[in-house]
């Protein structure tokens, strides 16, 4: 019974590691492939290591697995906010169908 | 039920060529980063499912060790992409 339940969990995060990989691929601007790969794909790595910790059950290499869960689940969103920033300070342009630029009207409002 | 993790394998495998082809062609340095970034989370679950193929328990600490890794390197790169030092 553990075992399916850790393949199903697997497979959900198996699907989205896919499906954020496509985004990385297919997206127009890298503000789009952000969105797309960080979240889906730690969600996904999120699942996959909840099935391996179901999979092993109450040893060791299950509470290794929770570890690495939780400090994923930290610096993913870290590691994507720091290069949201820093490439919106190296000055690559937003795709041209973009509508809002809310961190550029807030840096020429503190100019001005 | 062994076939199941290949699959998954192969999967995550596609997806690993799929951030290669992103670091390959991105027109930017900020959408390289982004590719490493992603290449790193999705390694670290390849070596949790051959922790369970394999059954043996030191993969785990590979997955542990690589997302520490990865995760300084896209800081630094993020930093060296904001132009600052990495003291600041």
């Amino acid at each position: 019974m553990n075992e399916i339940i850790a393949y199903i969990l697997m497979g959900i995060g198996v699907g989205f590691n896919f499906f954020g990989c496509l985004g990385l691929i297919r997206f127009p601007d890298i503000y789009n492939r952000l969105q797309a790969g960080t979240k889906c794909v730690t969600l996904g790595t999120i699942f996959i290591l909840l099935g391996v910790m179901i999979f092993f059950g109450f040893t060791g290499t299950s509470s290794k697995a929770l570890l690495c869960l939780l400090f994923i689940l930290i610096t993913s969103p870290t590691a994507a906010h720091a290069i949201s920033k820093g490439a919106h300070r190296a000055g690559v342009a937003l795709w041209k169908k973009s509508v809002v630029d809310k961190y550029k009207e807030d840096k020429e409002g503190t100019k001005g | 039920m062994d076939i199941t993790i290949q699959v998954f394998l192969g999967i995550l495998l596609v997806c690993c060529f799929f951030c290669l082809f992103r670091i390959l062609r991105g027109p930017s340095a900020p959408d390289r980063t982004v590719a490493i970034d992603i290449l790193g989370i999705v390694i670290v679950s390849f070596c949790a499912l051959m922790a369970v193929i394999t059954g043996k328990d030191f993969f785990i600490n590979v997955a542990i060790v690589w997302s520490l890794v990865s995760f300084i390197g896209t800081l630094a790169l993020a930093k060296y992409l904001q132009g600052r030092d990495f003291d600041e």
